[in-house]
């Protein structure tokens, strides 16, 4: 599941953010990937839209790295 | 200072803390908090339920139903805010035929009530017409527009809008309009209703709403809490208030506005000092007699650590000397109205020389490690007050008000 929010999120920042796919791995930081905090509220929204999940926002403002979305996302899908 | 001096002989407000002054000022004095749960939409389709809604609010005490028809909720605000700024003051607005006197509202999304009431009968209802006035309701002008005709007013009547800045770029610019000759008097402010469903969940969306209240400075601010009201000035010249006998409530004393270039919502540190300093240096003011500054303090983790480091850099060691509250932790962050309604606190603070309360303070903030008045107003002779406005867009705008002496 883990593999299947990081393949998806990062087809988001590909197709979304034009960032190139060789460039995003789980522990890239948003702003390794030239993304902002508004960028990583976007994604999470979509992603939260595409797992039917809402992730609080004090969790969000922690979301430092991918990784760290990946895992805040995965926790709330589990749940 | 260049030009003429400009007073304030009138303020109005309408808040979820007060729907007058009196009971405004009351409210902030004794650090009672307006913000609860919202009842104008249905909070359980929304992820925060709390908010600073004007309650017990009957909007036919105070207009005729025809005026009714005219106004969205954001220019009866501005209206009734307008009205008792007039009241005190006891300018003539029509002198001279109006047209030596100026309106200027700040509002950042004008009649949304009104909007969100066509989208539903047009996308919910299926209706296929909606209300004849829903264009002037809507009009973001609406409300200066309103209080111009209520008035009499026929000088410089415009609208800014810079999001949640917008009150205090209109009064500056019409404390310049004033100090420039352009005009003899003004009423300035701002109002803002943001309780609509589909503005909530916008704000829902972009992650600065607090679940709980708001907490300027404090260590475990969650964020923003979304506010409605209005807030006026009813501004003259010096002259024109002693010649008529006119109480004045204070002098504004300078204006600075800045834009950061930098970042659609991310503040710059950089940016806020400029206008803090513009501010200063507009009215010659020396920073070590600025008491008190009414603070941006929106109660997000970046405004308020990045607010009290500009004002420490801008003011250097005085800055330990220098009060700092928001009483946005009372009355909400009304966006473009908020300004005008922290002015009407800023106005009382240095006449009466007590400082606001920032209500809700739990936890001491390394980074937010200013006097912020936490919880209890309290006393303090107060010469010059600063009242800050740092908006979405980068935009600043900051007001320096001096106690008025009495010369």
């Amino acid at each position: 599941m883990l593999d299947e929010v990081f393949e998806k999120i990062k087809d988001l920042i590909i197709t979304k953010k034009g960032v190139e796919a060789e460039k995003i791995n789980i522990d890239s930081s948003f702003e390794e990937l030239g993304l902002d905090s508004l960028d990583a509220v976007e994604l999470v929204a979509d992603m939260e839209e595409i797992f039917d999940v809402n992730i609080p926002n004090a969790d969000l403002q922690n979301f430092k790295t991918i990784r760290q979305a990946v895992e805040g996302l995965q926790k709330a899908i589990s749940q | 200072m260049p030009g003429r001096r400009v007073v304030v002989t009138g303020t109005g407000v309408i808040s979820a803390i007060g729907h007058n002054t009196d009971q405004f000022w009351n409210s902030i004095v004794n650090c009672i908090s307006g913000i609860g749960p919202y009842e104008a939409v249905d909070s359980s389709l929304v992820r925060f339920q709390n908010g600073a809604e004007v309650k017990n609010y009957n909007p036919s005490s105070y207009f005729e139903t025809k005026e009714l028809d005219l106004m969205d909720r954001f220019a009866q605000f501005a209206m009734i805010a307008a009205k008792e700024a007039v009241k005190q003051s006891g300018m003539d607005c029509a002198y001279d035929q109006g047209t030596r006197t100026a309106v200027i509202c700040g509002t950042s999304i004008g009649g949304v009530v009104s909007q969100e009431k066509t989208y539903m009968d047009l996308y919910r209802d299926n209706k296929s017409r909606v209300h004849p006035l829903s264009i002037p309701r809507t009009m973001p002008n609406s409300a200066a527009s309103n209080i111009s005709m209520h008035f009499g007013i026929t000088g410089p009547v415009y609208t800014i809008s810079t999001a949640c800045a917008s009150s205090n770029h209109a009064i500056g610019n019409a404390y310049w309009l004033i100090r420039n000759g352009i005009c003899d008097r003004a009423l300035a402010g701002g109002s803002e209703t943001p309780f609509t469903y589909t503005f909530l969940k916008s704000w829902e969306a972009i992650r600065v709403v607090a679940q709980d209240t708001c907490r300027p400075f404090s260590k475990n601010r969650q964020g923003m809490i979304l506010g409605e009201g209005g807030g006026m000035l009813a501004l003259e010249t010096l002259e024109s208030a002693q010649q008529r006998g006119a109480s004045i409530l204070a002098e504004i004393a300078g204006f600075g506005m800045s834009s950061d270039a930098s970042h659609i919502t991310k503040p710059d540190q950089q940016g806020a000092e400029r206008a803090i300093r513009l501010a200063l240096q507009d009215g010659n003011i020396p920073p070590e007699e600025v008491d008190y500054i009414n603070a941006h303090g929106t109660g997000t983790l970046i405004n308020d650590s990045m607010e009290i480091g500009a004002i420490k850099n801008v003011f250097g060691q005085h800055a330990q000397e220098i009060s700092v509250s928001s009483t946005k932790s009372m009355h909400g962050h009304i966006l473009g109205g908020t300004s005008a309604v922290e002015a009407v606190a800023t106005v009382m603070a240095t006449l009466n020389d007590i400082l606001p309360p920032t209500a809700n303070y739990q936890e001491p903030d390394p980074e937010c490690d200013l006097d912020i008045v936490p919880n209890a107003s309290r006393p303090k002779k107060i010469r010059y007050a600063l009242s800050n406005s740092f908006a979405f867009g980068g935009l600043n705008a900051v007001i320096a008000f001096k106690k008025w002496e009495g010369s």
